[in-house]
């Protein structure tokens, strides 16, 4: 695909930095040839004094997020892993239960929120509640298509050869089924961290305990915006990182392997 | 019925007089629950040592066929028999199917070593008998050097060999396959065939064979039974009585243009007569 060897690299990871640099220089520029407050929109230099100066603030409410978006993350993973199981092994199982999973994946989550800090008294527990309710879906969509895109001509070799089901599911649909799996956890680490942030957002948490979200919102109330920006910062980051850890985590396991994860050929 | 001859044309075959044949089909006829007619009532028996083709055109049921002698589909009238019992001999006492698909339906995830073992391990094989096994089964196909390679570094005509490795694992005593080279281009093809028909003649198997090939089945096949399309019914049996082994000098003589011509015109015939 590329001209000559060596530029993939160059195009995949320069490109996008120069961009980045361009942006940011750009809106440098801006904020100080236009004058405006630093209320409004702050320089990034603005922005990097405010993440230095709050730095114990913003990196203990960082943890905190972060904790509450894995811990959803795992929940969800693992959750959503065994309905698919469920749904993959029984026809009639999927046909009753698959509709209530679609319903959990349209309910806004704001929406149901509210009832879950009701519902359960320690905050942190509920806020994982509703992260995981928002992250689970894919996981449970695509593992239960992954379980059930079966190649019929590797079923019919199975079946001649009398594999019991357990064989059946060990050997032929997991591993089928993991490219599935691993695409809907991308999504899912995405969402996890989404969940937990706007979750924080409507249960308003406070004091010792507060993620993110709550940064955000304090910062906005008290008019520090570079703080509010250095919170977003934060977030936008931790998403990447996040999503970069499924690509990896996905390469890992798919690699030598799975069209998906194959580098092209010359 | 009986084709199989103990003449000097066919190897030295010879089954004890009264053993059954490896499948029988009595009248077995298959029918789609909404009235499409696969297949009309056809009779069959393969005996040990023969090298069947079922020859026909797209839609004449022979992949049907293939599939209710491997026991992946019921008649729907008629009764098939695997050593003069029902399905539930085979498997025991070492009277196996095994079979080879249109594609080579190899696991992506696992290399060649591992699908090819994949027959042992689903019967549960002890680890070393069935490595040897393979080592065995990946020699006769010409791949010794290709166990730890994973299927999508294979050409096609290699693929379906690692297919051919893995149903010849097991030693079947019947060997089926459906249109196995039908992927494949024609100078593979013709490879792939001089090869699977010294397997046969070396290893003593028994083969069905499906395809859409005069020359396949001609150059490959102690007997070809030519199917008409819709419904799917055997119109004629040719054997081809020739002298194996079999090499590209057959594929140019008199006697192969002969039969070719021969099977060509049923086939013509039985498409005409519908």
């Amino acid at each position: 695909m590329t001209p000559r060897a060596g530029n993939g690299g160059l195009l995949r990871i320069g490109a996008p930095v120069l961009v980045g640099i361009v942006v940011i220089a750009a809106w440098y520029a801006l904020v100080k040839v236009s004058g405006v407050q630093k209320v409004l929109v702050p320089s990034p230099v603005d922005v990097a004094e405010a993440l230095i100066e709050d730095w114990g603030l913003l990196s203990h409410s960082l943890l905190i997020t972060l904790r509450i978006t894995l811990a959803a993350f795992l929940c969800a993973t693992v959750l959503g892993t065994l309905i698919a199981f469920a749904f993959a092994q029984s026809r009639v199982v999927e046909a009753s239960f698959f509709p209530y999973a679609v319903l959990l994946q349209v309910t806004p989550i704001v929406a149901i929120s509210p009832l879950i800090v009701i519902w359960v008294r320690n905050t942190e527990a509920a806020l994982i509640v509703c992260a995981t309710i928002v992250a689970i879906f894919p996981v449970i969509s695509n593992t239960t298509l992954g379980l059930r895109s079966v190649d019929p001509g590797l079923a019919n070799l199975f079946r001649m050869n009398r594999a019991t089901r357990l064989q059946t599911l060990l050997r032929l649909r997991i591993p089928g089924a993991a490219p599935y799996f691993f695409g809907g956890l991308r999504i899912a680490s995405g969402l996890a961290l989404i969940g937990a942030v706007v979750a924080e957002f409507v249960a308003g948490t406070g004091g010792h305990g507060a993620g993110l979200a709550y940064q955000i919102l304090q910062a906005g109330f008290q008019l520090k915006t570079p703080r509010l920006f250095a919170a977003l910062l934060l977030i936008t980051v931790a998403g990447v990182v996040l999503f970069l850890a499924m690509v990896w985590l996905s390469r890992l396991a798919l690699g030598h392997w799975h069209e998906s994860e194959l580098a092209p050929e010359s | 019925m009986d084709i199989v001859k103990d003449g000097a044309a066919i190897r030295a075959i010879s089954p004890a007089a009264g053993e059954p044949p490896v499948v029988e089909l009595g009248a077995v006829a298959k029918t789609y629950p909404n009235g499409t007619r696969a297949l009309d009532p056809v009779d069959l028996a393969i005996r040990a040592g023969e090298f069947v083709t079922v020859l026909g055109p797209s839609g004449c049921g022979k992949s049907t066929l293939l599939k209710m002698i491997a026991g992946l589909a019921a008649p729907s009238a008629g009764q098939i028999r695997w050593w003069g019992e029902g399905f539930d001999a085979v498997g025991r006492a070492g009277r196996t199917l095994a079979m080879v698909f249109q594609e080579a339906t190899l696991m992506p995830w696992s290399r060649v070593h591992g699908n090819v073992r994949l027959p042992l391990d689903l019967a549960r094989t002890e680890r070393s008998t069935a490595d040897r096994a393979v080592a065995a089964a990946l020699a006769l196909v010409g791949l010794d050097g290709f166990a730890q390679h994973y299927p999508r570094e294979l050409s096609g005509g290699m693929q379906m060999r690692v297919s051919i490795a893995r149903a010849l694992v097991t030693n079947p005593a019947l060997l089926l396959m459906d249109e196995p080279f039908g992927a494949l281009d024609e100078i593979t093809r013709g490879k792939l065939d001089g090869e699977l028909s010294e397997l046969w003649r070396r290893k003593s198997l028994t083969v069905a064979f499906v395809t859409h090939s005069i020359y396949e089945a001609v150059f490959l096949s102690t007997r070809v039974l030519v199917m008409s399309s819709r419904p799917g019914r055997i119109v004629r049996e040719v054997p081809i009585d020739e002298p194996f082994p079999r090499n590209d000098a057959f594929r140019v003589s008199q006697r192969f243009a002969m039969h070719c011509r021969t099977l060509s015109e049923l086939l013509a015939a039985a498409s005409d007569a519908q």
